[in-house]
């Protein structure tokens, strides 16, 4: 470990140049590119709603009595498939914007 | 009760699990074409919507050692178990968010001890970069072995196929899709394990009467009616969970649970992953409000255990207070809900560990790599140093997690050992950032010194017998205090003998030095009043404080 009192080269600069080089790189991100998550939580919430509802439906006694005489299957399957079809309508109906440059910032 | 833990899984159970296990990896793979630099590998390029980085903070801290261990908690103290989230966990995350997120987040450092760095020197630095390398991978290694232990005795897999299976989906969805695989899948986790723990806490509530009932049969079991109180008799250590009111609001509320939430990198990097300020700065504030509500499917499920199964509290076998949790499963819950149940808990596993494993791959490529063995490499070059270092911080989670498994009860040595470096590590930046003048030797002394304070004190309770306390919980609190002291001193000794940091180089790290050069990054809707992190964070406390009300 170096003497924690020298100076290092980057003192005059306010920004670390580590820090710098990363942000500037930036401008090649991908990351707009990431999909929308919404569309992965609302199918799987349809399709775990869908199979447990179906379930719920053909539910023996034995089952229903194990869950203390609730239709667990069937409320549950129920209320997955309505979060998931929920997630579903709100990334269709305010899907991402890719987004904007931001504000004052500068791109070279 | 002789059948133990196995679940009766059918068919249907197993597609159930199967399904999220292919949606888990489509989502890293899917998250592989939004990687080009690496920012867009270890911050998501910093592009993610508050809500998404919300709920991925909430879900890190969500592993399966917080639920099955909250629920244990709420069977063995009963409500005094929602001090660790009323007061232990909300004001926390609300003050990272109002008071220390403009530091971390308007600096641009990349990581916590990044930040270090830069308003101390290299060498605080390097000692908190390493020890949160170390205590990240034997922190995924216990998360790791958990989820084994757990997926032997609920599905009789064999210890190591559950380990080398749950490595190595982590694994796969984390050195492919990078934190934006780590963060969606966090997301995505932290739906599936509500799906399976409401219908438990539902089927639960039914089957002891209701609220009504579930509290008439705690103040008839061995708890008795202090386990529906979380501060009566908190004026002695007279109660469930032998703690004083002093030690719950100064040692759990501020020394422990700031320093968990505030200095913990594998939950700041979730904030540092928004897309802007305004987003960084409510990403805990957003994720305080599930954590005000979590008790209600990890506390709840612990006493109705506590009510309905015989002889639960056992001092091993299948009735140890950690099974609170399966045991209802096994009970309770019917093929189908049972499959979503099972899915969600190896979620929460696997949303732990891989929060420990992006944290320490970014921290070593930039913290340690970059900034001490290869400097100037292209940037790609640090993208392939992440996925080396994400496989290797799995493999070694791997080997510790079969070390862990030689020890009967690793998890207190664990978490002793990381409360043991978060108190330091908290009481270093608090004081550099409220302080201008705290110098970068006092930094390096502070932080060296009040770490090894608390193991000595540690080290002294628990091996030496020098130190008497009454609980582990009382010697945590005793230690995070005298290290939080410790570095007090020392800064203030150190300080005025030492030459401070100019002022230029402290622009943006510490309070009352606004950073000029920071551009306005505000997204049009950043400016209406429900997305204000004051306001959000200032009614998050204030729920906090309401919903005591009915267990004071």
């Amino acid at each position: 470990m170096s003497d924690p009192r020298e100076p290092h080269h980057y003192d005059h600069e306010s920004y670390d140049p580590l820090v710098e080089e990363t942000e500037e790189e930036r401008d090649r991100s991908a990351a707009a590119r990431l999909f929308d998550i919404r569309r992965v939580i609302g199918g799987l919430f349809v399709a775990y709603g869908l199979i447990v509802g179906l379930i719920g439906l053909f539910d023996s006694p034995a089952q229903i009595d194990k869950a203390q005489g609730l239709r667990i299957n069937l409320w549950a399957g129920l209320a997955m498939l309505i979060f998931g079809l929920i997630m579903l309508a709100w990334q269709w109906l305010s899907p991402n914007e890719t987004p904007a440059p931001r504000h004052g910032e500068e791109r070279p | 009760m002789g059948d133990g833990l196995r679940l009766n899984m059918n068919g249907l159970d197993y597609l159930i699990l199967a399904l999220y296990f292919v949606t888990v990896l489509g989502v890293g793979f899917a998250a592989r074409r939004a990687i080009r630099t690496s920012v867009d590998f270890f911050l998501s390029g910093r592009s993610l919507p508050a809500w998404v980085t919300g709920l991925a903070f909430v879900s890190a801290n969500l592993g399966a050692l917080e639920i099955i261990g909250m629920a244990a908690n709420g069977a063995q103290y009963g409500a005094m178990t929602l001090h660790y989230y009323w007061i232990g966990a909300v004001p926390a995350m609300v003050f990272l968010g109002i008071v220390m997120m403009p530091f971390y987040y308007g600096s641009k450092v990349r990581s916590v001890p990044e930040y270090l760095r830069l308003r101390f020197n290299r060498p605080t630095h390097l000692l908190n970069a390493i020890s949160f390398a170390v205590a990240q991978v034997l922190i995924a290694g216990v998360n790791l072995y958990a989820l084994g232990l757990v997926m032997q005795a609920l599905l009789g897999w064999p210890l190591w196929v559950a380990i080398v299976v749950g490595a190595f989906i982590v694994l796969a969805y984390i050195t492919i899709g990078g934190l934006s695989g780590a963060i969606y899948n966090e997301v995505l986790q932290f739906f599936v394990i509500l799906a399976g723990l409401i219908p438990i806490t539902v089927i639960g509530l039914v089957k002891v009467g209701g609220v009504a009932g579930l509290m008439d049969a705690v103040r008839g079991s061995d708890l008795g009616a202090a386990g529906l109180h979380t501060w009566q008799g908190t004026g002695s250590t007279d109660n469930p969970l032998g703690a004083h009111w002093l030690g719950i609001v100064f040692g759990l509320g501020f020394v422990l649970s700031f320093g968990y939430w505030t200095t913990n990198f594998a939950e700041v990097q979730r904030a540092l992953s928004a897309r802007n300020m305004s987003a960084a700065r409510r990403t805990p504030i957003i994720a305080a409000y599930p954590k005000l509500l979590i008790p209600l499917v990890t506390v709840i499920p612990g006493l109705v255990a506590l009510v309905t199964v015989k002889g639960l509290g056992a001092e091993s076998g299948d009735l140890v207070y950690n099974n609170a949790i399966p045991l209802l499963m096994r009970d309770l819950l019917p093929n189908g809900v049972l499959g979503v149940a099972v899915t969600g808990l190896l979620a929460s596993f696997m949303a732990g560990m891989a929060a420990n494993v992006s944290g320490f791959n970014t921290v070593v490529t930039y913290d340690i790599v970059q900034a001490y063995f290869k400097r100037d490499r292209s940037d790609e070059y640090y993208v392939r140093v992440g996925r080396i270092a994400t496989v290797l911080g799995v493999l070694v989670g791997i080997g510790t997690a079969f070390i862990a498994a030689g020890f009967s009860n690793i998890m207190n040595y664990i978490q002793a050992l990381f409360s043991l470096f978060n108190a330091p590590l908290f009481a270093t930046f608090i004081i550099g950032m409220f302080w201008k003048r705290m110098s970068a030797v006092a930094g390096f002394w502070s932080l060296l010194l009040g770490t090894l304070a608390a193991l000595f004190t540690y080290l002294g309770y628990k091996f030496f017998g020098w130190f008497h306390f009454n609980s582990d919980l009382e010697e945590s609190f005793w230690g995070a205090g005298i290290a939080f002291a410790t570095v007090a001193v020392v800064a203030a000794i150190l300080t005025p003998l030492t030459r401070p940091k100019r002022d230029h180089e402290l622009e943006g790290l510490v309070y009352g030095m606004a950073n000029t050069r920071l551009a306005d990054d505000s997204l049009a809707g950043d400016a209406a009043w429900y997305r204000s992190p004051v306001l959000l964070g200032v009614v998050a406390v204030i729920l906090a404080a309401l919903f005591y009300i009915p267990v004071f």
